[in-house]
């Protein structure tokens, strides 16, 4: 008998295993992509090749007619303006929304990990709570409340809206994340005479970019998406892109076209996307790392 | 330079007393080390002399001005982290730079000061890079240099040196003993190392659950440790402990043994006749079985240190660590007697546990 180790031979080879997970993450991603490539392949195709229904064809002769008509003259509604007027709209609700509610939702959570009593866990609690409310439930009050202040269908109203709806998450997730910031950093800085806000302002935010970025691509993402709040809350001059997008689709009047749907689809999503890929290095670090280190 | 004075400090957490009633005076100039196992409260002590923490009651002065109420940065003190507590996103310059920018310091005064910093620390080549590329003793210095720069003349060290390596230790260790000749500055510096101790301060505070056990001169607390507890912990190997009788004609009686305590300067007469003898090592002399006035002994084991050695002995039922040279420790035989050198010899009151 041979006292050396015992190497247990795999039943399959490094490589064959390889490939195996590969093939894995191909059939996986191909999965997840092939609703994206019908709809861009659909979109580029005339009408009279949609009508020959085979929708899974590749276009014969793409065309970007029906992207353009979604851009700027299919009919929401009563208006024939495409959703080009809802992109603005869009950006002008989402950018001071996510602004305002990762900036607000940094300084709570900051102030929460700080404070160090069953009072704060207590607060810390009730901030949770109102992330699992559903919308739904807390639309009528907040109809009723919004008119008291009249703001019911402002823009003011919806910025306001957004921010308000978004805080318990982005608090949430910024006092995690300041939890693991040791603690002897922020006493380092009131022993230099930094003031709380000097000290969130000047050293804590600094160290905070990750997270930063990806508490502001959820809100972006959620915002950007978002149908309820902005039909309910927007006011007809500040419906954004995803309420416009619902009305072609739904346009009663007129005959149905699937490619225009499906382009104005596509438009409505790119923003989220292009999100995505800028800072998706930034979005994969912040979600791995914890907190600081030295 | 100035003084601080500590009076009458408590503070609980939960039910749990964390300082009880702790006194100390530091005189202007003084290193002052506070001296305790963990959770002994010294770290908990050093965030209320700064202010970082509240304490339920008690006053702290500093140049006899009552600064319990103040914020952290009005007291003119400076504070050197366990962990460092570097500022991560900011440079080495701006690290040091931060107190003195909130305080409104004119730029060329800043300059200045952080330049006189980084040569005293030898740290300007770092100046320019953020903490996350510095090694352990550089962010050691840099975290000293932040506490220098604002010329506070009262300085705070919480274990500073317990994150780095046995060598770098020993070296910061007699690089900060120097620096506080050159400052002159007051500090007062926590840790559960008995060296840093031993070797850096003027006066030691030795604490134990939340009290301050003895506060007197390195060489006092070793020689005459004012508690069973000082005793014990101060000094490797642990004192040695007999329990016995004292006896009205200063004879300390133990197991039928009777030894003569007559040298010894007692600084209160006991009470009560229960006492505790303790011996450090270095004061047991090994004598041949059967010489007179001797106890026996047997030996366990020997430890070769290198310079020195230690042999384990069992004598009176109880184990004994006794200091040897390395020939006599080669050579020691099984069965020998010991002779205590009654003069260097501690007695703790059994009831009170404190020297008599």
């Amino acid at each position: 008998m041979s006292h050396g180790i015992q190497v247990k031979r795999p039943v399959f080879g490094p490589r064959v295993a390889r490939i195996g997970l590969y093939a894995f993450l191909i059939v996986s991603a191909a999965f997840f992509l092939l609703p994206l490539l019908l709809i861009i392949s659909n979109s580029l195709k005339p009408l009279e090749e949609i009508r020959q229904g085979n929708l899974l064809a590749l276009p014969v002769r793409p065309t970007f007619d029906a992207w353009i008509t979604a851009w700027k003259s299919a009919c929401t509604g009563l208006e024939c303006g495409g959703v080009r007027p809802g992109l603005w709209n869009s950006i002008k609700i989402a950018v001071p929304s996510v602004a305002i509610s990762t900036l607000v939702g940094a300084l709570n959570g900051y102030a929460l990990a700080q404070w160090k009593s069953r009072r704060a866990n207590l607060i810390m609690l009730l901030v949770t709570i109102g992330l699992f409310i559903p919308y739904q439930a807390m639309l009528y009050p907040t109809v009723k409340i919004l008119s008291s202040m009249g703001l019911f269908r402002t823009y003011a109203g919806i910025v306001l809206v957004h921010v308000i709806y978004g805080l318990p998450y982005t608090t949430l997730l910024f006092r995690n994340f300041y939890v693991g910031v040791p603690d002897e950093i922020s006493r380092a800085a009131r022993m230099e005479g930094a003031s709380f806000l000097r000290t969130f302002w000047s050293v804590i935010l600094p160290i905070s970019t990750n997270i930063l970025v990806v508490v502001a691509i959820l809100q972006f993402t959620g915002i950007w998406n978002d149908y309820l709040l902005g039909l309910i809350f927007a006011g007809n001059d500040n419906l954004p892109m995803t309420v416009q997008l619902t009305n072609i689709v739904n346009n009663a009047r007129g005959s149905v076209s699937p490619n225009v749907n499906m382009a104005a689809a596509v438009i409505t999503a790119i923003p989220t996307l292009v999100v995505y890929f800028l800072s998706g290095r930034y979005f994969v670090r912040g979600i791995a790392a914890g907190a600081v280190k030295g | 330079m100035s003084s601080v004075s500590i009076r009458q400090i408590r503070k609980s957490f939960a039910g749990l007393t964390v300082l009880d009633s702790v006194d100390m005076e530091i005189a202007p100039g003084e290193f002052v080390v506070i001296l305790g196992s963990s959770g002994c409260g010294k770290s908990t002590l050093l965030n209320v002399i700064a202010g970082l923490d509240d304490c339920d009651s008690g006053q702290i002065l500093i140049n006899d001005v009552d600064v319990s109420s103040l914020e952290p940065s009005q007291r003119g003190l400076a504070m050197v982290f366990q962990s460092y507590a570097l500022f991560p996103a900011m440079t080495v310059r701006r690290n040091l730079s931060f107190g003195m920018e909130i305080a409104g310091t004119p730029k060329a005064k800043i300059a200045e000061k952080v330049a006189w910093a980084a040569r005293l620390l030898q740290i300007e080549a770092l100046l320019d890079r953020k903490p996350s590329q510095l090694s352990g003793g550089q962010r050691q210095r840099v975290a000293i240099g932040r506490a220098l720069v604002r010329s506070s003349s009262i300085c705070l060290f919480d274990e500073p040196l317990s994150n780095l390596d046995a060598k770098l230790r020993a070296e910061t260790r007699v690089e900060l003993k120097q620096l506080h000749a050159t400052l002159k500055s007051t500090m007062i510096y926590v840790t559960h190392d008995q060296i840093e101790a031993m070797t850096m301060a003027d006066r030691v505070a030795i604490m134990h659950k939340g009290r301050v056990e003895q506060f007197a001169e390195p060489q006092t607390v070793y020689e005459k440790p004012a508690s069973l507890f000082v005793a014990g912990f101060i000094g490797s190997p642990a004192m040695n402990f007999l329990k016995g009788h004292l006896e009205r004609t200063r004879r300390f009686k133990t197991h039928d043994v009777c030894l003569d305590a007559s040298s010894y300067g007692f600084a209160t007469e006991p009470t009560a006749p229960e006492a505790i003898l303790g011996i450090r090592c270095e004061d047991v002399n090994v004598v041949e079985r059967g010489t007179p006035d001797s106890m026996p002994a047997t030996l366990a084991f020997t430890e070769l240190l290198g310079a020195d050695a230690l042999g384990w002995f069992d004598c009176l039922g109880q184990r004994f660590s006794v200091k040897l040279t390395v020939d006599a420790a080669r050579t020691m035989q099984k069965d020998v007697g010991f002779r205590f050198n009654m003069s260097k010899a501690s007695f703790f009151s059994a009831a009170t546990e404190r020297r008599l």
